[in-house]
């Protein structure tokens, strides 16, 4: 990792239309990439994290969706103000993706090696025969057995976990900058699991790729991650290094949600803690800290204000009134 | 007519299973048990179009395999493994959902594995389940007061609205979904999934049943309210002595939710005991794996992911291996383990394991 800033992402608004209302999926993210660095989002369902990555392929569906407001800054290039044609010469090339569910993102009707050649084709400028061979080498990378006669077989004929390696190969083939990976692990089996996580590990500090992680998993960001943004409600509440985010955690959601992680070694009968109340409904939230509701250190000022962003120095920033208002 | 039939048998059968839970609670005896529970899907394919195909008609996924436990009152049992191991099977099965190509279904001591169409229903309100997905378990067309009232109204119960309405608040303040009034006349989906999946609870509670088959009941809810509902389950399972088969892929929940442990993998039980015992001291390579899989942060120790002890994926139910089935991913595989299937064996109380392991070795004696 190097301090080289590559991507930056700088108060994002995705907003979606629904007959509820306005929902803010996404309402003032900014974040920064370096290079060859992993960032781990996490966040609940409805937190917003997918729908921020989305955002920064230019991948949303409008409408109903909406992209607000923002910046995508990558180089020196605004993402967000691309044409169609210039955001697809970056898509799967300069930045790649990885599902969470590979057999819906893979075309169950073509041989894998299709699949891989015709993106290795389109990005880079090789034959057909100089595709097939980078693609079986990626393969092999990845570790799939026998790559060179599998490449040429169905999805269908992969086991779950050999499915999201070929993905991984496949989103890795163009030598991208960035990988971005949405739940990449969560539809596999807890055995299978650690493997792909390590394979993703391996692969991408070995070519240098900067990796961005999205999870409801704190397993996974903490055993992958250099860097953590924690999401509730469509904002980035918390960010730092993962030693400092699972040391000093400082915002309560942050601290609830690393108490609540069932752990092996309480014996049985422990009581498991929870954060109280539910997440929250995202359609017209008004401006306050859209966590009080379930906080146990909920103020007068939390209702009516959202939080100042708090920076503890070393990189540690929290939205939170608990913090920064010393003498006031 | 038809319901009348239903609720005829349901009352004669349903007097039954009440004394014999009765019976079963003053000896502290087994409520349900599994006798070498089988389910076998055959493959369908080519069938008949060649000589091949022929003997490919004749293939089965023998999901499960020779299952066998017993739980009892107000027990429960955790029953874990991967996706593949024939865990949710064995619970449809008990829920009488698939009938078992082989093996006994004893519930209160009575063989209920081939009931009578007519006695299902009865069967239904001694055994209910809570499915994964709070989202497709329900009609979205349904009030919360409709979901709630349709098991009433199938089984005879309560004969007045105002009798059934009573009922209805009453399982929803123990699954805390108070004051009942606020959602009664909500639909499921303006409802968070933690709620949905404590109306799906208050659902099966309100048939008063004796065993309650949980399927992954937390996985798609998210991590803040996890605690909070397996909390709620197990508050109301203590309550009213409910006996639970809680299926999971997860075994740090198993650890808090569950008396026993049950480890399945390719169809069989390859190791069961005490919960605490399970995971303090597993037996089982398996066990160990799994276990190893867990990945937990803590302060400063956030380096979770590990080398695991097992190696390759879960093979297919199609063609299960030779000798020990889990002897292809064993990082202790023997010679012996290809050749001869290991028997569950006990090792210490209520702790039995299938391993090869545990037992000398007769080539070294």
């Amino acid at each position: 990792m190097t301090d080289e800033t590559i991507l930056q992402v700088k108060g994002l608004r995705t907003y979606f239309n629904t007959d509820d209302g306005v929902v803010k999926a996404v309402d003032g993210v900014d974040f920064s990439l370096r290079k060859g660095e992993t960032l781990g989002i996490v966040g609940e369902s409805g937190s917003g994290k997918s729908v921020t990555n989305l955002s920064i392929m230019n991948l949303i569906p409008n409408p109903p969706g909406k992209i607000m407001g923002g910046e995508v800054i990558y180089h020196d290039t605004d993402l967000l103000k691309l044409s169609d044609k210039g955001i697809r010469a970056i898509r799967g090339n300069k930045i790649s993706m990885i599902f969470q569910d590979p057999m819906t993102s893979l075309n169950p009707f073509l041989r894998i090696s299709n699949q891989m050649i015709e993106t290795i084709v389109l990005h880079q400028k090789l034959s057909k025969s100089e595709a097939r061979a980078k693609a079986i080498e990626m393969l092999v990378l990845a570790g799939i057995p026998a790559a060179e006669k599998r490449i040429d077989q169905y999805p269908h004929q992969f086991s779950g976990g050999m499915r999201q390696r070929v993905m991984i190969a496949m989103a890795l083939s163009c030598d991208p900058e960035i990988l971005i990976a949405d739940e990449p692990t969560s539809a596999l089996d807890v055995t299978i699991q650690a493997q792909i996580l390590d394979l993703m590990k391996e692969l991408t500090s070995r070519l240098g790729t900067a990796v961005i992680i999205i999870t409801h998993s704190l397993g996974v960001v903490a055993g992958m991650c250099d860097t953590i943004c924690v999401m509730y409600a469509g904002r980035i509440v918390e960010r730092g290094s993962v030693d400092i985010i699972f040391e000093k955690p400082m915002h309560p959601y942050t601290r609830g949600l690393i108490k609540s992680v069932p752990r092996l070694d309480r014996k049985n009968g422990a009581r498991l803690y929870s954060i109280q109340g539910q997440p929250p409904n995202v359609i017209d939230l008004p401006d306050c800290c859209p966590f009080f509701p379930r906080c146990e250190h909920a103020m007068d000022i939390c209702k009516t204000k959202y939080p100042l962003v708090h920076d503890d120095g070393n990189e540690h920033r929290v939205a939170c009134w608990l913090y920064g208002r010393e003498g006031k | 007519m038809k319901a009348n039939d239903a609720r005829g048998a349901a009352a004669g059968f349903g007097a039954a299973f009440g004394r014999d839970a009765a019976k079963a609670a003053a000896s502290g005896e087994t409520i349900l048990e599994a006798r070498d529970l089988r389910k076998e899907f055959p493959i369908r394919g080519r069938a008949g179009e060649t000589k091949a195909g022929k003997a490919a008609a004749k293939a089965v996924v023998r999901a499960v395999d020779g299952v066998s436990f017993r739980l009892g009152r107000g027990e429960i049992l955790g029953l874990v493994g991967e996706s593949g191991c024939g865990k949710t099977t064995t619970g449809k099965m008990i829920m009488k959902l698939l009938e078992p190509t082989g093996g006994r279904i004893l519930v209160d001591g009575r063989d209920v594995t081939r009931t009578a169409k007519g006695d299902e229903i009865a069967y239904r309100r001694r055994v209910q389940m809570i499915f994964q997905d709070p989202y497709a378990s329900m009609n979205p067309r349904f009030t919360i007061r409709g979901v709630l009232e349709e098991p009433l109204l199938i089984h005879g119960l309560g004969t007045s609205g105002t009798e059934r309405l009573a009922k209805i608040r009453e399982v929803m303040e123990r699954v805390k979904m108070v004051p009942a009034d606020e959602y009664l006349d909500r639909y499921p989906h303006m409802l968070s999934g933690g709620q949905r999946q404590r109306i799906a609870t208050a659902r099966t509670l309100i048939l008063s049943p004796g065993i309650i088959v949980a399927d992954e009941p937390v996985s798609m809810i998210d991590l803040s309210t996890r605690a909070e509902i397996l909390s709620m389950m197990k508050a109301v399972q203590r309550d009213m002595e409910l006996s639970f088969l809680y299926i999971t892929h997860d075994i740090s929940t198993a650890r808090y939710f569950t008396d026993r442990i049950a480890v399945m993998y390719l169809g069989k039980i390859v190791e069961v005991g005490p919960a605490d015992d399970i995971i303090d001291h597993p037996l089982h390579p398996y066990t160990k794996a799994l276990i190893a899989a867990v990945c937990e942060p803590l302060p400063g120790k956030v380096d979770v992911i590990k080398e695991l002890p097992i190696t390759g994926e879960i093979p297919s139910a199609a063609e299960i291996p030779t000798g020990c089935r889990f002897h292809p991913r064993c990082v202790h595989r023997m010679d012996r383990c290809a050749r001869n299937e290991p028997a569950m064996k006990g090792i210490g109380p209520g702790h039995e394991a299938a391993c090869w392991l545990n037992e000398p070795s007769p080539e070294v004696r």
